[in-house]
């Protein structure tokens, strides 16, 4: 119980550092919007190949703001040597792996939601199969945040960190750019049992990248 | 390990529960390595450290819990307010919010309770500091040039904290420059040079009491 009070604990705040920072909001969710309109213009000006490329359009984007909202959330840590404050708060390494993973999917969630609104208008995208899409995205998203958090620890305390970031994540989350791609092009297509296996893949990647942070977070955070 | 170099060679000291022993040296002597080493935040490359009991050889984890570093950065977030940061600290450190209060009212930090951290000046941020280490209510209180940056104000509610540290169950490791000032709260004094301890490095002929630091 004192696990999940401590995960929570990291996740309320750093939600609570980004509500106040506004950095989410102000940086992170305009970045992503200008990715999918840049997406738009480079692509096709008149609508007619958008639709069929909005799925993978969508995750790129997505992904792209994720290097940002990763990188936000271990910057936080390096102002003040804060990594230091929660190394000495006595808290479980695996319980703010949680906390700080679990914070990071919060906003891409709602990264999500509003990008995935300005595909829908801006390409042209009929809805269909709205639950593999949510079931898609909410195991997508864990996957791209655990990963995203495992990685965003190993990279901090280096003076590389903002490049090496990108450089380390963006391979690794490959399955999930693959599989949430892929379910989301079936659903959109009205064939939901193509997508399930796919929905399968992001499920299985999800929780190996959150056993393999629990497992690795508190010895990479000590040898920040 | 300084470059190829280490940082402590040939330290050898022993802190009572209950001391207050002061850490004196010239810069890159070696206080804020041994207080890190202490807090478990760098790891023994060789040798033998013993923090409130826990070899750090074995786990430099353990007792953080027990313990509280205040040192020349606060460990706080920015855009948290300072009663923000206090109270996570304290929860983190499994203790009630009753704590982050009481500490906050210690350290006369009321009126800037619901300012951000970013907002502070260096002197009220040294405090937030100390009260976070305050409200976890540490066994072991390592102080790492405390004095910096407080006003007159500020070094007498630290000097409070510190003189009532023992009668609060508390040890204190504080490395300080300003020795006129540190030796009025100090019950010992030891000296490092070039990462050796010199003075009385054991505490042979002080109160016969626990260990709580054995380096």
């Amino acid at each position: 119980m004192r696990f999940w009070r401590d995960a929570m604990l990291v996740a309320g705040k750093d939600l609570r550092i980004e509500r106040r920072s506004r950095v989410a909001l102000a940086q992170i969710l305009p970045f992503g919007g200008i990715v999918v309109v840049m997406f738009a213009f480079a692509l096709d000006a008149d609508r007619t190949s958008l639709p069929v490329a909005a799925p993978g359009l969508f995750w790129a984007a997505v992904f792209l703001a994720a290097l940002l909202a990763i990188g936000r959330s271990f910057a936080v840590e390096e102002a003040n040597t804060a990594r230091d404050g929660l190394r000495l708060s006595g808290l479980d390494g695996a319980a703010i792996f949680i906390g700080k993973a679990v914070a990071i999917a919060v906003e891409l969630f709602l990264l999500e939601v509003v990008l995935g609104a300005a595909v829908i208008v801006l390409y042209g995208v009929t809805v269909s199969g709205v639950l593999v899409l949510v079931c898609s995205a909410v195991a997508a998203t864990i996957g791209l945040a655990a990963t995203g958090t495992v990685y965003g620890v190993l990279a901090t305390g280096l003076r590389a960190r903002d490049t090496l970031v990108p450089l380390l994540v963006l391979p690794a989350v490959t399955p999930v750019m693959l599989g949430g791609s892929r379910a989301f092009a079936a659903a959109l297509q009205g064939s939901s049992s193509d997508a399930w296996p796919w929905v399968q893949l992001l499920v299985a990647f999800s929780v190996l990248s959150l056993a393999a942070g629990t497992m690795a977070f508190g010895p990479l955070l000590e040898e920040a | 390990m300084l470059g190829r170099f280490p940082a402590l060679a040939g330290a050898d000291l022993e802190v009572r529960a209950g001391e207050i022993v002061l850490l004196a040296g010239a810069n890159g002597a070696g206080k804020t390595t041994l207080l890190r080493l202490c807090a478990g935040l760098l790891p023994l490359r060789s040798g033998y450290a013993e923090v409130l009991g826990v070899d750090l050889a074995v786990d430099r984890r353990a007792m953080r819990r027990s313990l509280a570093l205040v040192g020349h950065e606060t460990f706080c977030y920015d855009d948290l307010t300072v009663h923000e940061n206090i109270r996570f600290a304290t929860r983190a450190a499994g203790r009630s919010t009753a704590d982050a209060d009481v500490a906050l009212e210690r350290l006369a930090l009321g009126r800037v309770a619901r300012v951000t951290h970013g907002r502070l000046s260096q002197g009220q941020r040294r405090r937030v500091s100390l009260a976070i280490a305050l409200a976890r209510d540490p066994r072991l209180l390592l102080l790492d040039e405390p004095h910096a940056g407080l006003d007159d104000q500020g070094r007498s509610v630290l000097d409070e904290v510190v003189r009532a540290a023992p009668s609060e169950g508390r040890t204190v490791l504080l490395a300080s420059h300003e020795l006129d000032v540190a030796r009025q709260v100090a019950t010992r004094e030891i000296r490092i040079v070039a990462g050796r301890v010199r003075g009385v490095p054991a505490g042979s002929d002080g109160p016969a009491s626990r260990a709580e630091v054995r380096v």
